[in-house]
């Protein structure tokens, strides 16, 4: 298969190195060829973090190459637009957890929040299909990257990993009351 | 996979998808590695992660991480004497607190073998430079293998345990950050487990082990002559690779690396041939001219410095071979990753017409705030800058030092504005107290630093009489690379021992004038320093708090959530905007229309922030 591209980011502590393992797995189930990485270390201190996940045959490095993204999922608006503007290609596909961890700057007064509006704004100039995902049944935060599992699924945005797929990947990884929570979570949405 | 520790002692051969840094324990694992050592620091703690999934009555070897990197090498010197293959790991840095040790190792038998290896971490993701340990191997006369994806790190680290026991020479495994964190599909082999064998079998007789005066010239003789010995062996073992796409032109490179070029070299039709080099030292002469025979022109594609093109020049040089050989175009090729995208940028200025442009954009949109690292929530270093920010005067300087506090150097907090390596803030502040009357010196130093590096330089501030206060951070773990237990934690990484008492080693050391505070009682954090920094001498504060972060994941853990967040009463907040503004704490958001709320995701309800609010508006 031609080289498919996922670039997840988030906010350190968001659970993102979790929702780019499932899918690495689901896509191993799945007989893809797949290579990953993370970010480790000082950003995982309330940063910007990042996981590279690319699918196909002809992948040799772990790094997704800038705007070479298919798909970008992240987990918070911000990271939706940095993540969109730096990894995603023209009219590639955004699936993001509508929440927000305001920046620095933002806090201070310095920076402007980046709305929706914005975002779907410079999206839509860039051919850039957005799917958004919204909070109401989550009372647990630690579960909104499941939430945007389930919505990935849903909308079969990895060619080829089914749910069978995903839910072997889940089971890998988790057990007990962990995998029940979290495979609720992923039929729900 | 759910049991990580399992997978590590599987007897049959398997596959799986693992990190690097897991690979690597499986390696050690099947080697028959017997003492493995460590400090802590990104790219590398995960490999004790790995370690740690191993039940310790399972383990087939014997875990420290140890006070410092030196220390931990000397550690696994001392056990391979006896026969053990040993391991020592680190992060890029920590070789140069190693150096001292690690240097004489390559002109010594060390009969167990020896496997140093490196987490080098070009990018400067997680370290204060991007330096290139390479330089440490022509230094040392220490051969250095580059794996370039996990099966890699599996399989080289095999080679070099095998080879090191072979020859009782040590051998740099050298990882880079996106390799210890890339994740693939490995075959690992069976696994036959030997007896281990505890016969300590140092004997002097396996020396010389003491390089002085007569027996130093022989000792480099040998360590001189063992590289050729392993340049011929990475050429037997076939571990140098060539891609042959019966090009005339031809690239040079080795690790990651290899792997973003052959991304970029996707899209170009007519794809130069590589050498990709296992070994990068010594440097394999015959294979080197081997390959620049057979082009007209090579180029040397080379992350960080130019070891490897100064090294081909001069065999070219030598050998009087012709081919052109081009290597760093400008000094942006010395700086940065060599991701495929900077790959793509390198070779577009030695070839522009075979490399196309690429997509990345070279300006990201300027509408996106920046979002450096923060404090965590409820942190007690930001409830100790936001006291120590209202004693300090504009002028003072303070030091930092490597550590969560690190990020106190940035806004709101400014505390902490000169940052070398472990351990250098006391030193540094020592200086800057010289001829000055004017301005005081704070020193900020982290409890695990503090015994990494720290020492020498507050016994030199007392033995000198230095005039500084250091502001000793103390949270009982070292947090930023992920919570490692330390001398004073009561535990190390097999099991409870006694805790070394900071205040204890401070008061022994004759320091007379010791203050403590929690740093959540702000009132009483402020009275101490205030009265440490008017003091004409050399004193301590120990700004305490448990790392707020591994309290709260326990709370998680055990509770589902976090019981508390705090709130802001909207009817009493007089829009000071001291909780945002100046305490700063991430949870405190900013509302459209002007408000400040709580943000319940992140807040842990540890309600540092209540004191700071004048007009009382946060409760709990």
């Amino acid at each position: 298969m031609e080289p498919f591209n996922i670039y997840l980011c988030g906010v350190g502590g968001q659970g993102i190195g979790l929702l780019s393992e499932i899918l690495l797995r689901g896509a191993d189930h799945a007989g893809l060829q797949a290579k990953a990485v993370d970010t480790h270390g000082l950003a995982q201190r309330g940063g910007t973090v990042v996981s590279h996940l690319r699918l196909g045959d002809t992948v040799h490095s772990p790094m997704v190459p800038g705007r070479k993204a298919d798909l970008v999922v992240a987990l918070e608006r911000h990271e939706a637009m940095r993540g969109a503007d730096t990894a995603l290609k023209d009219n590639g596909c955004l699936v993001y957890f509508n929440t927000v961890l305001q920046p620095l700057g933002v806090r201070l007064g310095i920076d402007k929040e980046v709305s929706e509006n914005l975002l779907n704004k410079s999206c839509k100039a860039r051919g850039i299909t957005v799917y958004k995902v919204e909070n109401e049944k989550l009372d647990d935060p630690r579960m909104q990257n499941i939430a945007i599992l389930a919505n990935i699924n849903k909308n079969s945005l990895v060619p080829f990993v089914k749910k069978h797929h995903l839910i072997l990947a889940m089971e890998d990884l988790m057990t007990g009351v962990m995998l029940e929570k979290n495979l609720m979570i992923f039929s729900i949405y | 996979m759910k049991d990580m520790g399992e997978m590590l002692l599987r007897k049959s051969a398997f596959k799986e998808i693992v990190m690097g840094n897991t690979a690597l324990v499986r390696a050690m694992v099947e080697s028959g590695t017997r003492v493995v050592t460590s400090y802590p620091g990104s790219p590398t703690p995960e490999i004790a992660t790995a370690i740690q999934s191993i039940p310790q009555n399972k383990r087939p070897f014997y875990f420290e991480f140890s006070t410092n990197e030196k220390v931990a090498t000397e550690v696994a010197f001392g056990a391979a004497l006896n026969g053990h293959l040993s391991t020592v790991f680190f992060k890029s840095v920590g070789l140069n607190v190693a150096a001292d040790t690690f240097v004489q190792l390559s002109l010594l038998n060390i009969i167990g073998g020896m496997v140093v290896v490196l987490g080098d971490d070009p990018g400067a993701n997680s370290s204060q430079n991007e330096q290139d340990n390479r330089h440490f191997a022509y230094l040392s006369y220490t051969p250095v293998l580059e794996p370039a994806n996990p099966a890699e790190v599996y399989k080289y680290y095999k080679e070099a345990a095998k080879l090191s026991r072979k020859l009782g020479k040590v051998i740099i495994l050298r990882l880079t950050t996106h390799v210890c964190h890339a994740k693939e599909k490995v075959s690992f082999a069976e696994w036959h487990q030997q007896k281990a064998e505890n016969t300590p079998k140092f004997n002097s007789k396996n020396g010389p082990y003491i390089p002085l005066v007569s027996s130093i010239y022989p000792m480099k003789e040998k360590a001189l002559q063992q590289l050729g010995e392993m340049e011929t062996w990475a050429e037997q073992r076939k571990l140098h690779t060539c891609v042959n796409n019966n090009n005339r032109l031809g690239i040079i490179t080795s690790g990651l690396v290899y792997l973003s070029l052959l991304e970029v070299l996707e899209d170009v039709s007519d794809k130069p041939d590589i050498l990709k080099l296992a070994m990068v030292y010594p440097v394999p002469k015959r294979v080197i001219i081997k390959f620049l025979k057979s082009h007209d022109e090579v180029k040397v594609l080379e992350e960080l410095d130019d070891e490897l093109e100064r090294s081909i020049k001069a065999i070219a040089y030598d050998q009087q071979v012709t081919t052109r050989i081009t290597g760093k175009s400008d000094i942006y090729d010395w700086i940065g990753e060599y991701t495929p995208d900077k790959v793509r940028q390198v070779l577009r200025k030695t070839w522009p017409d075979l490399i196309a442009v690429g997509e990345a954009i070279s300006q990201p949109a300027d509408n996106i705030p920046a979002r450096p690292p923060q404090l965590c929530p409820g942190c007690g270093h930001r409830s100790a800058f936001h006291a120590i920010g209202e004693v300090l005067a504009e002028e003072d300087i303070c030091v930092a030092d490597i550590g969560c506090h690190t990020l106190g150097y940035q806004e709101p907090y400014n505390l902490g504005e000169i940052l070398l390596c472990m351990g250098a803030s006391t030193g540094i502040g020592s200086g800057l107290s010289l001829f000055n009357t004017q301005r005081k010196v704070v020193a900020f130093m982290g409890d695990s630093t503090f015994f990494h590096a720290g020492l020498p330089s507050i016994i030199n501030a007392l033995f000198n009489k230095h005039n500084l206060t250091l502001i000793l951070m103390e949270n009982g773990t070292t947090a930023m690379t992920g919570h490692q237990d330390h001398p004073a934690s009561g535990k190390n990484f097999n099991e409870i021992s006694e805790a070394i008492p900071v205040r204890q080693l401070l008061e022994g050391l004759g320091i007379k004038s010791i203050f403590e505070a929690d740093t959540y009682n702000q009132a009483e954090l402020r009275t101490q320093v205030r009265q440490a920094i008017n003091e004409d001498c050399f004193n301590v504060v120990i700004a305490k708090h448990p790392c707020m972060l591994l309290f709260a994941k326990k709370q998680r853990k055990d509770k589902g959530s976090n019981p508390y967040h705090v709130r802001i009463d909207q009817e009493k907040c007089k829009n000071i905007e001291v909780c945002i503004q100046k305490f700063g704490c991430p949870s405190f958001e900013r509302n459209n229309d002007g408000t400040i709320s709580v943000n319940d995701e992140l807040c842990v309800g540890d309600g540092s922030c209540i004191q700071t609010c004048p007009a009382k508006a946060i409760n709990r």
